[in-house]
């Protein structure tokens, strides 16, 4: 790269931020707080408001432990056993990256909607699946699901089968080889996964929005109560929900991925010599 | 293979011999034939069963561990003791000579060091069987070379049943109390080293384990070979296409008649003797000592 074009492409990259990120989060803050902090406290304290950050906070819960048990799951499957159809799996796991988180909404009312394929049979056992929590957690968890899939995937490919074979003829149960090898070995690509499935379930708006039916109180978690707060010109409310979203995230991204940003990636590029790999955070399992 | 041996399967790459190894580890499954150790037959026991060690070609060293708990991996599973672990990876490390290196990840440690980290890894769940995939392979050559005079020391200490895999016959030769030559998937013998390689079974085990010529329509050892000046001892009457010094031993090119050709290794002191000089008229015959294979069937075709 030349000199001369290093000035004006920092330029360029740093702009693209601030215009994309840095203004609009910025003013994001300085809305929620622009009529004091009690303001702000009072817009999300009400209890449609705290229903909505419990409700959104159970579903991460939910969700991301699912897409996690799964994708760690799948990527042990598609990593270390050959099959025919891989490849159609392999394609099946970014399709909720491909296609609208609405169209994805919708095609869970198709099958499990009142009228949808299992809608009677579900009612009539008394089971809610649209317009209720289930439904929620079964949008999120689809939207979200290749990310764990993407981040752990690459890094098991990488680590080869050797460390587990070893494992094995040292007397590791199938078990105790997933727990003390190919997890410490994963563990970063894993947080990193999960760090990228929080964040897309707590933000989830479109899939949400179709299958919850957005009752107050009831079905609206903190983007619908975001959302709802702007219809009905409570922009204080709005603004401190959006806050406590980021916060949220923030803080999970501290907690995951906070110790090395990028994680597996970081980790892979090293190369095996470099005496810096003690510096890599290590998993006790004694 | 007999109780406390240390055997080298040998052959080109790609002959099956890892294959070989992991299937008795129980890493691969045999199509056919059974897999026993001491008597037992262990063909469908589980990996973590079979009481083997394995070291891997390139270690397989577990990279969030230290080299301290590398090595107690096996007895940590085996939920022994933590006194007890603590003092037999104490003693191993000893063993192979990495105790101050105890704290590191494998990541800081060179290749050998590596080597003997797998090794301890593999010897402290005191092993029925030790097997080592290619266990030089990915060293440079001199760590090789002292690794297998430390390797063959080693086994003569705590005398465990080995088997090596190698695609290098000198090291096999060196380290190995026996060799199975295996080619194309098949055992082409299996013996004493100095005995195979003096009474080969085969064209193939004969131009595995040394150098050859062809004389006489026979495969021989170049170095069995012997050159004089004058027809007196015999042989065959050949002409001196090239002399080459290759250090401690001289490389003889002879055209026999027919347009044949042959060479013969010699000491420097042999052949600064006999002064030789490209176009030299030579006698090449047998020495009384030489070995050779079975003649092919192309050799005695052409002895009739």
């Amino acid at each position: 790269m030349s000199e001369r074009w290093r000035l004006p492409l920092r330029f360029v990259a740093l702009g693209y931020l601030l215009v994309l990120i840095v203004l609009p989060v910025g003013f994001v803050f300085y809305r929620a707080f622009q009529h004091g902090f009690a303001a702000a406290w009072d817009a999300v304290t009400t209890p449609d408001a705290l229903h909505a950050l419990w409700l959104t906070l159970l579903v991460v819960l939910i969700a991301v432990t699912a897409d996690t048990i799964f994708g760690v799951g799948t990527s042990l499957v598609l990593a270390r056993h050959r099959f025919r159809g891989a490849w159609l799996l392999d394609a099946f796991i970014d399709l909720p990256l491909a296609i609208s988180p609405v169209v994805v909404g919708l095609s869970l009312i198709l099958v499990y909607g009142h009228t949808g394929w299992f809608g009677n049979w579900l009612a009539a056992h008394g089971i809610a699946v649209i317009f209720s929590v289930p439904g929620i957690v079964m949008a999120s968890a689809t939207v979200a699901l290749p990310y764990v899939v993407r981040e752990v995937l690459p890094v098991l490919q990488e680590i080869g089968t050797e460390q587990e074979q070893a494992a094995a003829t040292l007397g590791a149960s199938p078990f105790a080889v997933f727990r003390r090898i190919t997890l410490p070995s994963i563990r970063q690509g894993l947080a990193y996964g999960i760090t990228l499935t929080t964040a897309r379930v707590l933000g989830e708006f479109g899939a949400v929005v179709v299958v919850s039916g957005a009752i107050e109180g009831k079905t609206q978690t903190m983007t619908l109560f975001i959302q709802a707060s702007i219809e009905n010109v409570q922009p204080t409310g709005a603004f401190a929900g959006a806050v406590i979203l980021a916060l949220i995230a923030i803080f999970v991204l501290a907690i995951l991925g906070g110790r090395d940003e990028r994680g597996s990636r970081t980790w892979r590029s090293r190369s095996p010599q470099s005496p810096s790999d003690t510096e890599m955070p290590l998993l006790s399992t004694t | 293979m007999p109780k406390g041996s240390l055997t080298a399967l040998l052959g080109p790459s790609g002959g099956g011999k890892s294959t070989l190894l992991r299937v008795i580890a129980g890493l691969e499954k045999p199509d056919a034939g059974t897999v026993e150790i001491d008597g037992q037959d262990l063909t469908n026991v589980a990996v973590r069963e079979r009481g083997v060690g394995f070291c891997f070609q390139h270690y397989a060293p577990f990279r969030h561990l230290t080299v301290r708990r590398n090595v107690a991996f096996g007895l940590e599973v085996r939920r022994r003791p933590k006194a007890e672990i603590r003092d037999r990876v104490d003693e191993l490390l000893e063993l192979v000579r990495i105790s101050h290196l105890a704290d590191r990840y494998p990541s800081q440690l060179s290749g050998g060091q590596r080597q003997r980290m797998a090794l301890a890894r593999a010897l402290a769940i005191e092993p029925r069987v030790l097997l080592l995939d290619e266990p030089f392979g990915a060293l440079d050559a001199q760590v090789r070379q002292q690794l297998r005079v430390w390797l063959r020391e080693l086994h003569q200490k705590i005398s465990v049943t080995t088997v090596l895999v190698t695609h290098d016959q000198e090291e096999a030769l060196e380290v190995a109390d026996r060799l199975a030559i295996i080619h194309e998937g098949r055992l082409e013998q299996i013996g004493e080293p100095a005995e195979m390689y003096d009474h080969p079974a085969n064209e193939f085990v004969m131009k595995f384990l040394g150098p050859t010529t062809r004389l006489d329509g026979q495969w021989v050892r170049p170095h069995d070979l012997v050159l004089h000046h004058d027809a007196t001892f015999g042989g065959q009457p050949s002409v001196v296409e090239r002399v080459t010094h290759l250090g401690f031993e001289v490389r003889v090119d002879l055209a026999l008649p027919k347009g044949e050709t042959c060479w013969v290794q010699l000491s420097r002191g042999a052949a600064s003797e006999l002064r030789l000089a490209s176009g030299d008229e030579v006698w090449v015959s047998h020495s009384d000592l030489t070995p050779s294979a079975a003649p092919s069937p192309a050799a005695e075709l052409s002895a009739r």
